[in-house]
């Protein structure tokens, strides 16, 4: 596939304080890319660079081969769906619809059959003459999508438009927006925070921190492969742990030597280790390769997460099984499930659970869904 | 027992009933009954019948402020919308030297364009000409626009600076130029602060005596300055009958415009 | 180019908004007894101004009558917001709403000329004079006219503030009293101070009700300076409206300096966590 939208060292900064680093990015026709990070990574403000609601301080911005880093919002063939969907008030859910058709001076015919058409896609045939302020979040939505897609841009932006939904509308909206992306079959350029939607919707993943890209990449990808430790604990849960290569396939770590599938890192070069917490089986003491105590435990539902204290690193461990609270453990765990990844100015920072609680995990969430 | 809790606690608001019953609602009534009656208290509908007098009076009165009401708005929604687009910093101090002048008093402020624009004022001294303004239609109207703008700028900037900051950009994402991102989004966005505007031009403007007397040049009398004269002159009933009038007329005019904003509205509705 | 445009028109309208008040200051300082040939620079109005027993009367009574009626249209309007607040009837709250909205939207001369006759009436009936009323009926005009004002600025705070903290206070053994005293007003002062000012300043500027109400006997300084302009307005009033242009502008300049650094505070604040 060719590429459509190509960034060539765009740097933004606000303030001085450099939010965009000099990003090279390229997005390519009919993918449904994501940027991920958390709150002030940059993803909203790349977005909004392509959009062309704000221009970079440094670089170009390349559309189809052509370069549109000063061409204005109104003329890109891009168009954005925001995250308080950005509904015109003063006009109906039909009226809202054929704005951008309106200003085109498209006959009074084709504008109904366009609307139609729109509304028959996020299913709201029969709400054409309703106050979008009537609407619930979830209708405001569709609505907010069928205005952006009934002039047929290349590329739609969404900025995190799920953000104000309830969770289980949320999960409902995934499964609408990629069913929508394939019908029409134009690039969408997804904008979160949340892992779980970056996982479940995209075709490319971009995962963004402190105005740098970390990783690109398949879901699986950066699920599985993750390159540094920011990835591995931004995606899911992980587990990442000092460890020192011996040779190729064989990493030391809690004084222990595992076998393990990564090469090619040099004898004795010190690196991340990344093991996930579902990826860890508890066995009896004297059959582990390193034995814990388990300091809690937590009923989940589908798992107990079980954190357990060895040699003073706190492992999370996810399993199916009960084990009491204070019992020493053993664990063991597959060469395959063990990734080793290289150092980074991240190593350190990640992937201890001794201050592990949910609470914490949803403030930051919080915090996120405020980002500008 | 919660009836009795909201009693109570509404008992807060009696005086201010009372006060409102007393001064507000009863004084208007005391109009309607000097409208309606002699010196001598006798009923009567002559004070009502001389008005057709005045015909010209308030056809001068309601052209003239409407003429006003509408350069303030020609003037000042550009400035609203420019004063709601600065940066937050720059628009407190805009908004501050905006309200300044309104805080020298009315009359200072005619009296002192009276002194520029006068026969040997200061503008002709400075032209070294002899122009004639004072005493004319539009140097009664460039006072009442003078005196009334920041009532028509405030409110429209008040609306403008609530709207939601995405709508400019939604309008132009979805192919707007900054013209039409005005008129088709923003401008419908602002209606009703543009309502309020004109109401608070509208009302001051149709009412004035001072401004005509001092910048009409004693060649106007608009509606306030008929009330005034007889109030002066001791001829309370007609200015009652005047004064009644004006409000009713001045009703009307609110009523037909807040009709029109509604259509608008309801036909966007429905 | 667009920034251009938005800035030479703001210089614009605030040149010609500022041009007469400009004027205004500039003769203040004329030697010459005229407000269109200046002569030269001198002191000469502000000291006729500060010799003249009329003014400081008028200038007295104005205050008082400001004060007066400001702070009693604060406590009458407070309380009223509460009320309405509280009132559960909602065809009560409209009508009250709008009849209390009436001096606000009717015109000053028709304001005036209401409240003038009702006092006609009452001195009728009291058999005293019009006159003797003077700073009596003068006061009450003025608390009618502020009274929506304050309302106006009290009420959003109370709806914002909601009934869950009063609740709490109750729950925690605050009499009804004692929770508006002590938890709500506290937290619609803001609101409160704002109606306040506002009442402040238009008693402050009224002249047409003014006008129709008062009488000779008691003169405020836009009735005084409507007297003056009935003729030729001396540069001494020219004076007067520079100071109180002047202390207007200090006291914005230092209320905003205050609040603008309250905000660099803030902000700071919130970089350090």
């Amino acid at each position: 596939m060719a590429k459509l939208i190509e960034l060539k060292g765009i740097s933004k900064s606000y303030d001085g304080e450099k939010v965009i680093d000099s990003m090279n990015l390229y997005i390519r026709d009919k993918e449904f890319i994501t940027l991920l990070g958390p709150s002030g990574c940059g993803k909203t403000t790349t977005l909004r660079i392509i959009g062309g609601f704000e221009t970079a301080d440094e670089g170009q911005l390349y559309f189809d081969g052509v370069e549109i880093s000063d061409v204005p919002a109104h003329k890109r063939h891009v168009n954005t769906v925001f995250q308080k969907y950005a509904l015109f008030p003063h006009l109906n859910v039909y009226e809202n619809i054929a704005f951008p058709l309106r200003l085109k001076k498209v006959s009074e015919e084709e504008i109904k059959t366009k609307v139609t058409e729109m509304l028959k896609m996020v299913a709201l045939v029969g709400f054409e003459n309703k106050s979008v302020s009537t609407l619930s979040g979830g209708q405001q939505q569709r609505v907010a999508i069928a205005r952006a897609l009934v002039s047929h841009p290349r590329v739609l932006l969404l900025d995190e438009p799920l953000g104000a939904l309830d969770l289980k509308l949320r999960k409902d909206m995934q499964n609408e927006l990629k069913t929508i992306q394939q019908a029409i079959g134009i690039t969408f350029i997804y904008v979160t925070h949340d892992q779980e939607e970056a996982l479940s919707m995209s075709d490319t993943i971009v995962v963004m921190a402190d105005g740098e890209i970390q990783q690109i990449g398949t879901p699986t990808d950066i699920y599985n492969e993750p390159k540094n430790a920011f990835v591995a604990d931004f995606i899911g849960e992980s587990n990442i742990i000092d460890g020192i290569m011996l040779e190729d396939k064989k990493v030391k770590l809690a004084s222990h030597v595992f076998e393990c599938v990564d090469s090619g890192y040099e004898q004795g070069e010190p690196v991340d280790v990344v093991i996930r917490p579902e990826d860890v089986d508890v066995v009896a003491p004297e059959k582990g390769m390193l034995t814990g105590k388990v300091t809690s435990v937590t009923f989940k539902g589908v798992h107990y997460e079980i954190i357990v204290d060895i040699k003073g690193f706190k492992w999370m461990i996810q399993s199916t099984d009960y084990v009491a609270p204070e019992a020493t453990i053993g664990v063991y765990i597959e060469p395959d499930a063990i990734h080793i990844m290289k150092k980074s100015k991240y190593s350190g920072k990640f992937g201890d659970y001794s201050s592990f609680s949910d609470e914490i995990d949803q403030l930051s969430d919080a915090d996120a869904a405020e980002e500008f | 027992m919660k009836k009795k809790r909201s009693i109570m606690h509404s008992i807060a608001a009696a005086p201010h009933i009372f006060w409102a019953i007393l001064f507000i609602v009863l004084p208007l009534f005391i109009v309607v009954f000097y409208a309606f009656t002699d010196e001598s208290g006798a009923f009567t509908f002559d004070n009502l019948a001389s008005l057709k007098n005045y015909t010209k009076l308030f056809g001068l009165s309601l052209e003239l402020s409407v003429l006003a009401t509408f350069v303030c708005f020609l003037v000042g929604y550009p400035l609203a919308y420019i004063i709601a687009r600065a940066p937050a910093k720059r628009q407190k101090i805009y908004i501050m030297l905006l309200m300044l002048p309104m805080w020298t008093n009315l009359l200072i402020r005619t009296y002192s364009i009276m002194a520029i624009l006068d026969d040997g004022g200061f503008l002709n001294q400075l032209l070294n000409t002899e122009l004639h303004i004072i005493g004319t239609k539009g140097a009664v109207i460039f006072g009442m626009v003078y005196d009334f703008l920041p009532y028509m700028v405030l409110p429209i900037y008040t609306c403008i600076s609530k709207i939601d900051k995405h709508m400019w950009e939604a309008a132009s994402d979805l192919g707007c130029n900054t013209f039409q991102v005005i008129t088709k989004v923003i401008f419908p966005l602002s209606l009703s602060g543009v309502i309020s505007g004109i109401t608070m031009v509208f009302v001051p403007s149709i009412s004035t005596f001072y401004i005509s007397q001092k910048l009409g040049g004693g060649t106007f009398e608009l509606i306030g300055d008929t009330i005034e004269r007889q109030f002066v002159s001791g001829a309370l009933n007609t200015g009652a009958a005047i004064s009644l009038v004006m409000m009713i007329l001045i009703l009307i005019s609110l009523g037909i415009m807040n009709k029109f904003s509604d259509a608008d509205e309801g036909g966007i509705i429905v | 180019m667009k920034k251009h445009l938005s800035t030479a028109y703001l210089v614009l309208i605030f040149g010609i908004l500022y041009i007469p008040i400009l004027t205004l200051i500039f003769f203040s300082f004329n030697s010459e007894n005229s407000t269109a040939v200046f002569g030269e620079f001198s002191f000469r109005w502000y000291k006729e101004l500060f010799n003249s027993p009329d003014t400081f009367t008028a200038l007295r009574n104005t205050l008082i009558l400001a004060i007066s009626s400001a702070t009693i249209a604060t406590v009458i309007g407070t309380a009223a917001a509460e009320g309405i607040y509280k009132m559960r009837s909602k065809v009560l709250k409209a009508t009250i709403n709008s009849v209390t909205n009436i001096p606000m939207m009717n015109p000053d001369i028709v304001t005036g000329m209401s409240m003038m006759l009702f006092f006609v009436v009452v001195a009728g009936i009291l058999r005293i004079s019009y006159d003797d009323m003077g700073f009596v009926a003068m006061l009450i005009a003025h608390i009618t006219f502020c009274l929506p004002y304050v309302i106006l600025s009290v009420l959003p705070r109370i709806t914002e503030f909601g009934d869950s903290l009063s609740e709490a206070a109750l729950d925690l053994g605050c009499t009804p009293m004692q929770a508006f005293f002590k938890v709500k007003l506290p937290n619609i002062m803001h609101g409160v101070v704002s109606g306040f000012v506002m009442a402040f300043t238009l008693s402050l500027d009224d002249f047409v009700i003014s006008y129709f109400v008062g009488s000779s006997k008691f003169q405020t300084l836009p009735l005084l300076i409507y007297s003056m302009t009935k003729k030729k307005v001396t540069p001494d009033m020219y004076a007067l409206s520079t100071l109180i242009i002047i202390t207007i502008f200090a006291l914005l300049i230092f209320s905003n300096v205050r609040s603008g650094r309250e905000e660099e505070r803030r902000k700071r604040k919130a970089a350090r966590k």
